[in-house]
């Protein structure tokens, strides 16, 4: 399989001084926040990526980048094996452009209230000149929703069809890859479930690749093929699926799963974790997450772990074995209770 | 510290008894029930969950039983009791009074409980004062228990301090602090978590339980997240379109519903349907109130629904042996075949 989208060193780094007359009567330093620091990884075609993390941990900043949004600070983003923030040659970027959508969390903040939905739909290709004859009742009932509706503004729909209309949006330029950034958060659990298959079911008949975002592990877990996992910016580990669930080897992967809520266990007394995320202003030296880690020594406060290769996962933390060894221990130590 | 006094007295009588409430909107287009016909009991040392999607009608509840209904929602009917005492009908500076000292709240977005202009420890110690027959020097010692016993470090340091110099978790913790240090009887927690991150929302959760149990504060925790009912609650209450449509201990509600419509919420996350390639979904969405159809609010959803369903009246808990308010509800056994 070649990659689809191939991130490499990306990193963004966002100025957050106060204005300028403040810095001087307060005498406060310029202010720099790194949302992304040195994040790599490769979206195969046709496979689901997903990236999971915290509020902050720079999921949307990435998303954004992606799709040309937000430009990078340092680091490349290819996609089909074309850098566009490089490339000369404009009608290729165009196309290219044009092969990445995308989907945002909020269905109600997306749609411009005051255009009928058939506009909504078919402005990104007439903008591009292209047929839009026919082709936003096409992609209505496509996403499961009625032709008849084009006619509709969108305060006639309810959240979950909404998000259909937005997903019809992203489908009118015939795209290759779809970014989507918490695109279910905003539902209900009965209609998060809909639209899900809705987006598996496009995936199939279109042969899509998703750079699917969400902080939400249950849905990661269902959807994705590759799961990279986010803290402050960093990637810390990324893994397939089944790996992941079964023997998370990063102590923050570890960490988020033991707090994750979960349906099937009742009223249980776990430890919770401690501390919250630092201030990524100014993050911790080392490894970002060894304030709150466990199994944090000396170097990790001195020395950022770089990605490494661990049974199949890329994992970021200089004691990776010792966090493994020290998972499948507790695990055993509860099954017997069970 | 523990009360038994308070305790032995809760364990005759519920903290809270909701009767058959109704809270009405008139809107433009007829009055709309938000809440309609619920009734329920909190015992002291209990954590009653409401879950239900958005737009069910849980926070609605929730104000209502404090009486902070927005007008023109009102109350249409029923009753509530604190403590076996009605107060659904006292005039607005008594009911201020028992909601200052009888119950804490504890909302979604920290920043609204809290001011901005005073420092946690002048918000906590002017709570106490107003409740408390206690007087500054012990109020402000008071505060700064209370700071401890939620987990804010250095609490004596950090009681001077204003809300905006705390982390979202924090403030949310000081919140806590807040609600909890008049020793009030019930809590009411308008999805205290939803606006934190999951290894904070677990440290508040365990401070919420640990708190109602050493305490034996009644808690009414609304959420729209399953996981952080199953974690937390011991009974749950679930809403649908204004409605009370199952009630009962949490683990059977959870793994064995009775409800066609708690069934299927469970069935369509994605936990349940772990390997397979689609999730189960429940077709439609929940009607706006404005629109419900006649009979059983679910039934144009429902994969049960027989003519019955479709009549009014609607069914009501006792339809199901005062569990699930369903006309042909499943059996005790059925489920569980989710997977
Ligand atoms: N335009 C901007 N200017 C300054 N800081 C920004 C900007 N965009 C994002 N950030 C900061 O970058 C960090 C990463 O933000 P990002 O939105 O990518 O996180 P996220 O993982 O998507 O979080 P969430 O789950 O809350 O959506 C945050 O600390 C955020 O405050
Ligand atoms: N002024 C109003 N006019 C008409 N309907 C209203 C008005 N205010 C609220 N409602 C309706 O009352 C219902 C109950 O809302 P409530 O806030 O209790 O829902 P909820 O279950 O807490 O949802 P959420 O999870 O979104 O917080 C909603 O369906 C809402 O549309
Ligand atoms: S009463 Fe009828 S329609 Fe309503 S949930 Fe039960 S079976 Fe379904
Ligand atoms: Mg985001
Ligand atoms: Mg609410």
């Amino acid at each position: 399989m070649t990659s689809l989208i191939s991130v490499r060193g990306l990193t963004r780094v966002f100025d957050v001084s106060k204005p300028w007359l403040n810095r001087v009567i307060e005498r406060l330093p310029r202010a720099f926040l790194t949302a992304v620091s040195d994040v790599s990884f490769e979206v195969p075609e046709k496979s689901v990526y997903a990236l999971v993390g915290e509020s902050g941990s720079g999921k949307s900043t990435i998303g954004k980048i992606v799709v040309g949004l937000v430009p990078p600070t340092e680091g490349t983003v290819e996609i089909e094996g074309v850098d566009l923030s490089r490339e000369t040659d404009a009608a290729k970027v165009d196309r290219i452009r044009s092969d990445v959508q995308m989907i945002f969390q909020d269905p109600y903040a997306s749609l411009n209230p005051r255009w009928r939905v058939r506009e909504i739909i078919a402005e990104p290709v007439k903008s591009r000149g292209g047929d839009t004859e026919g082709l936003a009742e096409r992609l209505l009932e496509q996403v499961g929703l009625s032709g008849a509706d084009a006619a509709k503004f969108p305060h006639e729909f309810s959240g979950g069809q909404r998000q259909r209309i937005c997903i019809a949006r992203a489908l009118a330029s015939n795209p290759r890859v779809i970014v989507c950034d918490e695109p279910t958060s905003a539902l209900d659990v009965s209609v998060q479930a809909q639209v899900l298959n809705l987006m598996s079911d496009l995936r199939e008949e279109l042969g899509l690749t998703y750079l699917f975002i969400s902080h939400d592990l249950t849905v990661v877990q269902h959807m994705a093929d590759v799961i990279g996992v986010l803290y402050l910016g960093r990637l810390v580990e990324e893994a397939p699926r089944d790996t992941l669930f079964a023997e998370p080897k990063h102590p923050y992967t570890q960490m988020l799963f033991a707090a994750a809520p979960r349906t099937d266990v009742f009223g249980r007394e776990v430890d919770p974790p401690k501390g919250e995320i630092p201030d990524p202003i100014n993050p911790p030296t080392g490894c970002a997450f060894h304030p709150r880690c466990p199994l944090a020594v000396e170097r990790c406060s001195r020395e950022r772990p770089e990605m490494r290769s661990v049974d199949g996962t890329r994992v970021a933390c200089h004691r990776a074995e010792e966090a493994v060894r020290r998972f499948h221990a507790e695990k055993a130590e509860d099954a017997p209770a069970e | 510290m523990t009360r038994e006094g308070r305790q032995g007295r809760a364990n005759a009588t519920p903290v809270l008894s909701v009767r058959d409430l109704i809270v009405e909107i008139p809107t433009r287009a007829g009055t709309v029930r938000p809440t309609d016909g619920v009734s329920y009991d909190i015992r002291a040392g209990e954590i009653l969950g409401v879950v239900g999607e958005s737009g069910a009608g849980k926070s609605m509840t929730g104000n209502a039983v404090i009486g902070l209904l927005d007008p023109p929602a009102r109350i249409a009917g029923g009753e509530i009791l604190l403590n076996g005492e009605r107060i659904d009908n006292l005039s607005r500076d008594k009911l201020r009074k028992v909601r200052g000292r009888k119950i804490g709240m504890i909302f979604q977005d920290p920043l609204t409980s809290l001011n901005p202009l005073l420092t946690i420890g002048d918000q906590l110690t002017e709570t106490i004062l107003e409740h408390l027959p206690v007087g500054q020097p012990e109020a402000q010692e008071r505060a700064i228990a209370a700071l401890e016993e939620v987990g804010i470090p250095a609490a004596r340091a950090r009681i001077d301090s204003y809300p905006h110099e705390f982390s979202g978790g924090m403030r949310q913790r000081v919140v806590i602090a807040l609600a909890l240090c008049a020793e009030p009887d019930l809590v009411i927690a308008d999805e205290p978590t939803t606006a934190l991150d999951v290894s904070v929302q677990a440290q508040i959760i365990a401070l919420l339980k640990r708190l109602c149990r050493e305490k034996g504060v009644a808690v009414m925790l609304v959420t729209h997240d399953m996981g952080v009912i199953a974690e937390a609650a011991d009974r749950v209450a679930v809403m649908y379109a204004g409605r009370l449509v199952e009630l009962g201990p949490v683990r059977e509600v959870l793994t064995r519903a009775r409800h066609p419509y708690t069934a299927g919420l469970m069935a369509s996350t994605p936990l349940a349907s772990l390997g397979h390639r689609r999730l189960r979904q429940i077709p439609g969405a929940m009607p706006r109130l404005n629109a419900l159809p006649p009979g059983c609010p679910f039934n144009p959803r429902c994969e049960r629904a027989e003519d019955k369903c479709r009549q009014p009246p609607a069914p009501g808990l006792e339809a199901c042996e005062g569990r699930a308010a369903c006309w042909f509800p499943l059996t005790p056994d059925a489920e569980e075949s989710a997977a």
